[in-house]
């Protein structure tokens, strides 16, 4: 059999349904084998949101996400996607041409060292040099992708490798000698922790974006309703525990509730669950939680300790721990400690200043969140990102999606392409600022070429916000290079040039006419919401202090 | 900071130096030597890196070593281990200091394993602190060249890290 339809027989076997990409030379054989296959092929208009659609697609259903990319100039575009993905653990598999195997490292036409690029942002990266090792290699990249701390594994497919004639013969199992990820935990250490537990006077469980990837949200809830603990979540963790549920504190860090901040602080134990400490979560290191004793619990032992002292690692799934330790916990009223975090939440609400006149971008926050509660969320990177997740309440894992680690503007719309892919019946909306939505704008030809009716709102101020706003606190309002001067620009124009619909809202009392309109045609749509330009994101922990240390903006 | 000998088993395969240097690389982690060679099997390769950082960075450089696919196993040999390097030393060797270095290798156990007309290649084994020694001596002469091979490093006793 031809390489390339061992390749797509393989993808078929592994269950995968869609892929994102972009054709070109050294590609062309597994684009031919393509032809012919029942998978559903969306080309993108560039590569890095080829991966950002099969990252989004990945986060939405928890499968593997399968992006396409040739050699060279179509592998380095993909390089933001796989790192976005990297730093979110999401499980990807990317497949790359590259030029014949005889011109490899004789600067050929498109040819660039992919997995030398891609080495340190990949779980994983194989350069195929042996056609009859191409099947195992498959196999092993979806095992790793998909098992353990996920994470983006690449293939590197020299052209003459995909047109090889080979025999298909697809492993059943992978046997990777170094890599054996430990799931279950170890019992000691859930029983010290457990009686950790039971003995704490003021726990709170911290849930990040491995309760997620381990699908332990319903351990997660059973876990703090037995115990009766608060859960804070990090913003990877947002659909951890639904935030409407009374003991739901929301998210903490740098723009988290102060509440939550303020709660953590107080805390005697944290029940961290599959997250990673990152400075905008926990905020100064070695000021996070003074008080309390920290459970860590993660499948990648790597993380433990490695941001903030830990008093009890426990290594393993979090699904498989959290069962256990439900099992032993015993139930204890904490009357005084809910008391006092029922009083951190009544004086420190979440709280912007309401305008008659201007559009404030949380409004509109809230008014998705009124209208489609059940809406996937994509979001750009920067303000938009922070008041979506501070106004729009997550009730189910896998609804919310962010670049979180890497930060990437550029990300949410691609990923929300991915999403919608994965859930037609859905509606899937795109939180993002006028400077993210440009980074991958081009996308809406593949929304249309595709009728993918995804709904960009776009929070136009004009500004790149957050770097905006931190010049104005940091840097005495000395605007250098953010302001975004288009004063002609508009995005209605854009949309409806590339033939999807578009909306330009000037006043509050029309944004809900134009969210309604938006979630009812089934058409791709962009929203342009001029909002009020110099609005900041409170509460604000600044860079590098404890989370203690919050600006309100007062 | 303290110093940590660290031997790595990894599957002998193409790239996979380059993924432990650029892992060292990445997490801004300092190595002092390396050395890989094969090992009693063909399919795996053995390195043995040294490495200088606190016990939060020694930690850390153990882990994430751990993490590479191709990686097997990672052992600290710090403690309790047979360590030997190896040297070729260059030196200057006129007739009238030919047997003042002699009588130093052999004072060393070293070995003259080539001879010109005015210079010996020298080879010596031993662990880090006794070639050190071995080549502050032979600076009186005038050291040429010198290669070294970088630390290898074994537990004592029957225990493996296999």
């Amino acid at each position: 059999m031809r390489a390339a339809d061992a390749i797509v027989k393989a993808l078929e076997m592994e269950g995968v349904e869609h892929i994102f990409g972009i054709p070109g030379g050294a590609i062309l054989e597994v684009y031919d084998a393509l032809y012919d296959s029942e998978i559903v092929h969306i080309l993108t208009r560039h590569e890095q949101a080829a991966v950002h659609a099969a990252d989004g697609y990945a986060r939405a259903t928890g499968k593997v996400g399968v992006a396409f990319a040739t050699s060279g100039p179509g592998a380095t575009n993909t390089v933001t996607g796989i790192a976005t993905a990297y730093m979110d653990s999401s499980p990807l598999v990317v497949m790359t041409g590259q030029v014949p195997r005889a011109m490899i490292g004789n600067d050929a036409f498109q040819e660039a060292d992919t997995t030398g690029i891609t080495m340190p942002i990949t779980k994983h990266n194989y350069l195929v040099t042996d056609e009859r090792q191409l099947l195992r290699i498959i196999k092993e990249a979806f095992h790793i992708a998909s098992t353990g701390r996920p994470g983006p594994v690449l293939i590197d497919l020299p052209r003459d490798v995909t047109m090889a004639d080979i025999e298909f013969d697809y492993p059943d199992k992978v046997d990777l000698i170094g890599y054996k990820p430990k799931i279950k935990g170890h019992p000691k250490q859930i029983k010290k922790a457990v009686d950790m537990i039971i003995q704490s006077e003021r726990p709170i469980i911290l849930a990040g974006g491995g309760v997620r990837l381990s699908n332990a949200h319903e351990e997660v809830l059973k876990l703090a309703e037995t115990i009766p603990a608060f859960v804070v979540t990090t913003l990877m963790g947002k659909g951890a525990i639904p935030e409407t549920h009374p003991l739901c504190l929301g998210f903490i860090g740098m723009h988290g509730t102060k509440y939550g901040n303020y709660a953590v602080m107080e805390a005697d134990l944290i029940i961290a669950i599959g997250c990673r400490f990152s400075d905008r979560t926990v905020g100064k290191f070695s000021e996070f939680a003074p008080e309390a004793k920290i459970i860590h619990i993660d499948i990648d032992p790597a993380e433990i300790g490695k941001n903030v002292r830990v008093d009890v690692p426990i290594v393993g799934d979090a699904k498989l721990i959290l069962q256990e330790m439900i099992k032993m916990i015993k139930t204890k009223q904490r009357k005084e400690w809910f008391e006092r975090v029922e009083e951190l939440k009544r004086k420190y609400p979440l709280k912007y200043k309401r305008d008659e006149n201007v559009i404030k971008p949380q409004f509109v926050i809230e008014k998705v969140y009124e209208l489609a509660p059940d809406a996937i969320v994509t979001t750009e990177v920067g303000q938009n990102q922070m008041w979506a997740a501070q106004y729009f309440k997550v009730k189910y894992p896998r609804q919310f999606i962010t670049s979180g680690g890497l930060g990437t503007m550029g990300f949410g719309f691609p990923a929300a392409i991915g999403a919608q892919v994965a859930f037609p019946d859905k509606i899937v909306v795109d939180i993002a600022g006028d400077g993210s939505f440009l980074m991958n704008i081009q996308e809406l030809a593949t929304c249309v070429d595709y009728d993918i009716p995804v709904k960009v709102c776009v929070l136009n101020n004009a500004y790149l916000g957050m770097v905006r706003q931190w010049q104005q606190l940091f840097y005495k309002r000395r605007y250098s290079a953010t302001r975004l001067r288009y004063p002609e620009l508009s995005f209605e124009k854009i949309a409806k040039g590339f033939g999807a619909h578009g909306i330009t809202v000037e006043k509050p009392s029309e944004v809900e006419d134009a969210l309604k309109e938006a979630f009812e045609i089934d058409k791709p749509v962009v929203i342009d919401f001029h909002v009020e330009v110099e609005e900041n994101v409170f509460p604000f922990v600044p860079p590098g202090r404890s989370l203690r240390e919050v600006l309100d903006g007062e | 900071m303290k110093r940590c000998t660290i031997a790595v088993l990894v599957e002998n395969k193409p790239g996979v130096l380059a993924r432990v240097s650029s892992l060292f690389r990445r997490r801004g982690f300092n190595i002092e030597s390396l050395a890989v060679g094969t090992t009693e099997r063909p399919d795996i390769s053995r390195m043995t890196i040294v490495v200088r950082g606190d016990d939060r960075t020694l930690e850390q450089v153990m882990k994430q070593l751990n993490k590479l696919i191709e990686v097997i196993k990672v052992s600290d040999l710090s403690e309790n281990s047979v360590e030997r390097e190896l040297a070729l030393i260059k030196v200057h060797a006129p007739p009238a200091k030919r047997s003042e270095i002699i009588e130093i290798a052999n004072i060393f156990r070293a070995r003259i394993v080539d001879v010109a007309r005015d210079s010996f290649i020298i080879e010596i084994t031993g662990d880090e602190e006794k070639i050190n020694a071995f080549v502050d001596l032979m600076r009186q002469f005038g050291i040429k060249e010198m290669a070294r091979t970088g630390k290898i490093s074994m537990a004592r006793g029957s225990k493996t890290v296999g």
